[in-house]
């Protein structure tokens, strides 16, 4: 029963955790190379336990990240709702694959929800973004491996199912 | 672990009902978006969630604050001799200057008091400290840390050191959101401190400049004119720096000159920021001034015969 509520609230405090680093400053030089956290941390349950991430979860997430984020609100839930969908529905595959197909895997799921981004953003009157814009997405790819091995290895430390 | 939800295949697990509500779900999204672009829904939420919001601030605020105590505490001894050294002189030089200052200024309001006007160059203002939040890819806005609690109003305008930041946009208990003048959605009126001419500035689409987009082409604007705020509108006291042209040519519709400025205010840098708290002053005519001259008893007959009838009347 307590190894539950420890899983339960894991799984809660990984994903405010991501919500935090989402507004966490970062000098200027570095900006664009940060990851866009929240999508990496449902990514990363959505594969490991399917019970837990559902749609509504990520679009609750979505919420409150747009609450946090103040642009506009249902930009983030939209993307989150779309990228757990496509991971949910290729789960199977996805946990199969080896690591480095994995990881493209996240580069295209990353780039597909910056394009999502984009379209939103210019649909709403925005301008084009710079180039520079498009690191993010590759660093959140390399970044992909190290938090899915900590992730994993955290979690069978804690055993959380 | 059980993989057979729904009963269908494990290796193809879509159906129509996830489809569906990933439909549902998108269209509450796209609804949301629009209603949020349209109406501002998002900052009533945001208003009535501050007290959830604004702890978070604070949190993702810590590590900025950490890395620049951290910076301060490990920074080596050579280096914050110079800097000492170097503020030192500063001091000086703005204590001279100061001084000067001081001068002129207590001159100028014997003589705005001998003019009897209400001016006064003291301002009223809050020291305010920004909070380090990244807010999304647009850095239109700043978070400060003071908000209604401490008497922040919306509409107060925010400047710094060299000029104006920007205006109060939105006010929470304990924080309060700045709209900066780069805002693309921002104007403010301006005057060209060489020439006079008023007109108005926007912020610029890529949120670093400020744009004129309508000059008249006979108008002389030249790279290295200082911006001012012109007080029309009432909301921007008038006389602050506001930027500096960098740029003029002609609007591709070949009616207007475009002009690019770059604000004077260090508006990626400031840590620290002022609110001013006597607005400008309202439209329309000044209220009536006091009556001048010697006072009322030592006038010879103040009922019969006054010349200024004008003033007369508002005496108390």
């Amino acid at each position: 029963m307590s190894r539950q509520r420890l899983g339960s609230w894991w799984f809660v405090g990984t994903l405010v955790f991501a919500l935090v680093s989402m507004l966490v400053p970062l000098p200027g030089v570095l900006e664009p190379f940060k990851p866009y956290w929240p999508a990496l941390l449902l990514l990363y349950w959505s594969l490991e336990s399917e019970e837990r991430v559902t749609l509504g979860l990520a679009f609750l997430v979505g919420l409150c990240a747009d609450m946090l984020n103040g642009v506009v609100l249902g930009e983030q839930a939209l993307r989150l709702c779309a990228l757990v969908f496509i991971v949910l529905r290729f789960r199977s595959r996805l946990r199969f694959f080896p690591m480095w197909q994995q990881t493209l895997a996240v580069l295209a799921l990353l780039l597909n929800d910056r394009i999502l981004l984009l379209i939103v953003r210019l649909l709403a009157g925005g301008s084009f973004p710079p180039a520079s814009w498009w690191i993010s997405p590759f660093v959140g790819a390399a970044l992909w491996p190290f938090l899915f091995l900590l992730l994993d290895d955290l979690r069978t430390r804690l055993r959380i199912q | 672990m059980s993989r057979t939800r729904d009963g269908s295949s494990p290796l193809f697990a879509g159906n129509a009902a996830g489809t569906l509500r990933l439909i549902v779900y998108l269209a509450l999204a796209v609804v949301l978006m629009v209603l949020d672009h349209r109406n501002g829904w998002l900052w009533r939420l945001r208003t009535t969630a501050a007290a959830v919001v604004e702890p978070v601030y604070r949190l993702a605020g810590l590590p900025a604050a950490g890395v620049r105590t951290l910076s301060v505490a490990f920074a080596d001894r050579q280096r914050l001799t110079e800097q000492n050294q170097r503020l030192r002189e500063d001091l000086l030089l703005a204590n001279a200057r100061l001084n000067r200052m001081a001068a002129v200024a207590e001159q100028n309001q014997r003589l705005k008091e001998l003019l009897d006007t209400q001016h006064s160059l003291e301002l009223n203002v809050q020291l305010a400290r920004v909070i380090d939040v990244d807010l999304g890819a647009y850095r239109y806005q700043l978070t400060l840390n003071a908000g209604s609690r401490d008497g922040v109003r919306t509409g107060q305008p925010v400047i710094d050191s060299h000029g104006v930041m920007g205006q109060v946009k939105e006010v929470l208990p304990t924080t309060s959101v700045v709209m900066l003048i780069t805002d693309p959605v921002h104007a403010i009126p301006v005057v060209i401190e060489r020439t006079g001419l008023r007109t108005v500035a926007y912020g610029s689409r890529d949120g670093s400049r400020l744009v004129m987009p309508n000059i008249p082409l006979a108008a002389d604007v030249r790279a290295g004119d200082k911006l001012l705020t012109s007080g029309l509108g009432g909301r921007f006291p008038p006389g602050f720096p506001v930027g500096e042209v960098v740029s003029a040519a002609s609007a591709l519709t070949g009616m207007f000159q475009v002009v690019q400025a770059q604000p004077a205010a260090d508006i990626n840098r400031s840590e620290d920021v002022l609110l001013l708290h006597d607005q400008a002053e309202p439209d329309g005519p000044p209220a009536p001034v006091d009556a001048m001259g010697p006072p009322s008893e030592l006038a010879p007959g103040v009922a019969s015969s006054s010349p200024a009838p004008a003033s007369s009347e508002v005496r108390p």
